[in-house]
């Protein structure tokens, strides 16, 4: 077989040239060998998409867990694990360990922790661990407080022309909170951190990549005044970009009524205004991508007390289901879309995949952008079914997955 | 079927109507006359089993929630659980499943985590009373303080309610803002801004940092308890500087209402957020009365969340 594949009679959403045309692909060693008509030749396997749509596996910038059920289902073909593992990803063998973990179904690409034990404080080894398959350098779930720290490790990122991923929540407003400052925390009594968190973080380490001339990336930013910065730094031509989970494109923070801990998330979720302002970010290209920061958590890190429990979401399998809203919103086209989820990280962090042209790796999905399904927490292939989602209706969901030419699941 | 008060639990002040306020309100008034007497007990809740969770520590709420089982006839039994015995292993929910598996009738429960209450809530099959959840709500402080307003005052609707002090950490406010404002009074809340929580006008509150300001013409004072722990700097620079902008003086009482009734949770910090010529005056001070009233208005709470369990006519 050697991975000779051709998939018909669908319709082929090419992220690059921004087009969505009728016809088919051709899979001949792992790789796309023809796109869109073309004769079948008899020696292959055909699969008929039936008029669904092909487009590149998607690629997640930023999960927590190696999941791999959640990512099949979800179709994602190259997931890029955050070093916050236990024990963290400060060191060329384990990052080795993680890259070799999802292999041959899912490709793992782990981002090297930027401190030692992530602990914000000594530079860990980037260098080493770029040559054990690092695609990028990560300050991990917090920020770094030390400014010095931080500057030093952009200058020796430049220099290994490595991307810093940061989160950006300034540590001294953050400290302790659980919610972003407002009504709804206030009547909940829950200790909160004013929004602006985010854009004191943002501003500092825009301030530092530009002196350092390293490039920067933002994995999740949620709020206008984040946005207004990383528009300004992209209009002076810096080499900034920042990503969103569609949790924080769907829902504000009245999603937390209740006590709802599926809902606790990291950054937390915002104001209204802050979430219309993320849509308009998204619309104007501020935003360069999307990631579902697919943080599988059992019960006895959610069914707690809000404050007790642990912040994040299950997000991987819905990442595409919950995103194909923006498309029926008419916010973005839907080769913008797929644009977000798999060419933009894929150029961001120079991965493989993300791409329909001739020799680009066949890492492809089957989608049906109208199917209705129902997201139910209780039936989820991920470890976990912390989904803010539980219940809700939604359209489009991922037919099949296939990766380096071998359907999946 | 509809009755006068049709909620399983009482969690919080939130989403309960005016008429059911009062209803709990009136049904109070039943049992402050029994307390005074001499022989004070009530056989009504017999059989029934009581537990009080206190996950945080407590005298006087956890007394008065005893006083009133005991009074009412139920067996109580008091669980004192400090924080750290729970962080040794065993989660809150299976906490809560076993007080369920002990066939519970009631359960009253006071933790350091806000949405804790709600949590067990769902969780179980009796009703439960929510005795202070984290900074969220302690809706029985909120009726008992009601109940001693309109005993006092008469009325409460129309009139203007100060609470002063940390608001930001306070359930005890955010719970008497909904239950006052609900009732038609005029709620200020004043504090320094650093335990001021922020969006708290959409509560219905109107916010102060000037003690004065906030205080001018108010019927009723209300103080709060300043946690110790707040003033070493991180919130507030010193208890002398607190007591100084925003204790409770006979000076400054008398910016309030001439007749203005002075009322404080408990337990006071005496010279810090009140001095002691204004706790203990003999005509404008209802602090003691709150605490009386407080055991008249659990009764009524215990005996109205298990009327439906002890098939009472009409509630069942």
């Amino acid at each position: 077989m050697n991975g000779s594949l051709a998939i018909l009679n669908g319709r082929i959403v090419d992220p690059t040239a921004g087009t969505v045309t009728n016809g088919g692909i051709l899979v001949r060693d792992r790789r796309i060998a023809a796109v869109g008509l073309f004769e079948c030749p008899s020696d292959v396997s055909v699969i008929d998409a039936g008029g669904a749509h092909i487009a590149p596996g998607l690629i997640d910038l930023g999960v927590f867990s190696i999941d791999l059920k959640a990512f099949t289902a979800g179709g994602i073909t190259r997931a890029v694990l955050m070093p916050d593992q236990s024990p963290p990803l400060d060191h060329a063998a384990l990052v080795q360990r993680a890259a070799a973990a999802g292999k041959p179904d899912l490709w793992i690409h782990p981002l090297a922790a930027a401190t030692k034990g992530l602990a914000g404080a000594e530079m860990a080894e980037m260098g080493l661990m770029k040559a054990g398959g690092a695609c990028g350098v990560a300050t991990g779930r917090r920020w770094i407080a030390d400014a010095g720290v931080m500057y030093r490790i952009l200058c020796y990122a430049k220099a290994l022309d490595m991307v810093v991923i940061s989160h950006a929540e300034d540590g001294g407003l953050t400290a302790g909170a659980v919610a972003t400052e407002g009504e709804y925390a206030t009547r909940m009594g829950l200790s909160a951190a004013p929004a602006i968190a985010e854009a004191m973080a943002v501003a500092r380490d825009i301030m530092l990549a530009e002196q350092s001339g390293a490039r920067l990336h933002f994995r999740q930013l949620t709020t206008k005044r984040a946005f207004d910065l990383v528009r300004d730094a992209k209009r002076r031509g810096l080499p900034v970009s920042c990503g969103i989970s569609p949790a924080h494109l769907l829902l504000s923070d009245i999603a937390v009524g209740g006590f709802r801990t599926f809902a606790r998330l990291s950054p937390p979720l915002r104001s209204e205004d802050d979430r219309q302002a993320a849509l308009d970010a998204l619309a104007d290209g501020t935003i360069d991508l999307l990631c579902s920061s697919h943080d599988p958590l059992g019960p006895e890190a959610k069914r707690l007390p809000f404050a007790d429990a642990d912040p994040g979401m299950s997000g991987a399998e819905t990442l595409l289901s919950l995103s194909l809203a923006l498309v029926r919103d008419g916010r973005i086209g839907l080769s913008r879309l797929i644009e977000l989820l798999s060419a933009a990280p894929a150029r961001l962090l120079d991965l493989p995949g993300g791409s329909m042209t001739v020799g680009a790796e066949a890492d492809l999905i089957l989608f049906d952008p109208d199917k209705p399904w129902r997201i139910s927490s209780d039936a989820m292939a991920s470890h976990a079914g912390n989904t803010p989602f539980d219940g809700l209706p939604v359209q489009g969901k991922v037919l099949r997955t296939i990766k380096g030419g071998v359907a999946l699941g | 079927m509809s009755h006068s008060f049709p909620h399983r639990h009482l969690t919080g002040i939130y989403g309960l109507l005016p008429h059911e306020i009062l209803f709990l309100l009136d049904e109070a008034e039943q049992w402050i006359a029994l307390n005074r007497a001499t022989s004070k007990h009530d056989d009504r809740l017999s059989g029934l089993t009581l537990i009080n969770a206190f996950f945080e520590n407590s005298t006087r709420t956890l007394l008065s929630f005893e006083i009133a089982g005991k009074r009412l006839g139920a067996d109580v039994v008091n669980m004192q659980v400090g924080a750290s015995s729970v962080k040794k292993g065993e989660t809150l929910i299976d906490t809560a499943m076993t007080l369920n598996a002990m066939r519970a009738d009631m359960i009253v429960i006071r933790h350091q985590s806000s949405g804790a209450v709600q949590l067990i809530a769902d969780k179980v099959d009796c009703p439960v009373l929510n005795a202070g959840d984290g900074r969220h709500e302690h809706p029985t402080q909120a009726l008992l303080d009601a109940l001693t307003i309109r005993r006092r005052k008469g009325r409460i609707a129309g009139l203007v309610v100060a609470i002063c002090g940390d608001i930001l950490h306070s359930r005890v406010a955010r719970s008497n803002i909904l239950a006052l404002t609900t009732l038609g009074a005029e709620v200020r809340v004043i504090a320094p801004p650093t335990l001021m929580p922020a969006a708290i006008d959409r509560m219905g509150a109107v916010h102060f940092s000037d003690f004065d300001a906030g205080l001018d013409g108010a019927d009723v004072v209300m103080m709060l308890r300043l946690q110790n722990e707040r003033m070493d700097g991180a919130y507030l620079p010193s208890p002398r500087e607190f007591h100084a902008l925003y204790g409770l003086t006979p000076e400054r009482l008398e910016r309030a209402a001439p007749d203005a009734l002075v009322m404080h949770p408990g337990p006071m910090n005496r010279g810090v957020e009140i001095t002691s010529s204004v706790a203990d005056h003999p005509t404008r001070s209802a602090i003691t009365e709150q605490v009386e009233m407080g055991v008249a208005v659990r009764m009524a709470c215990l005996d109205v969340l298990t009327r439906k369990r002890r098939g009472v006519e009409g509630w069942a």
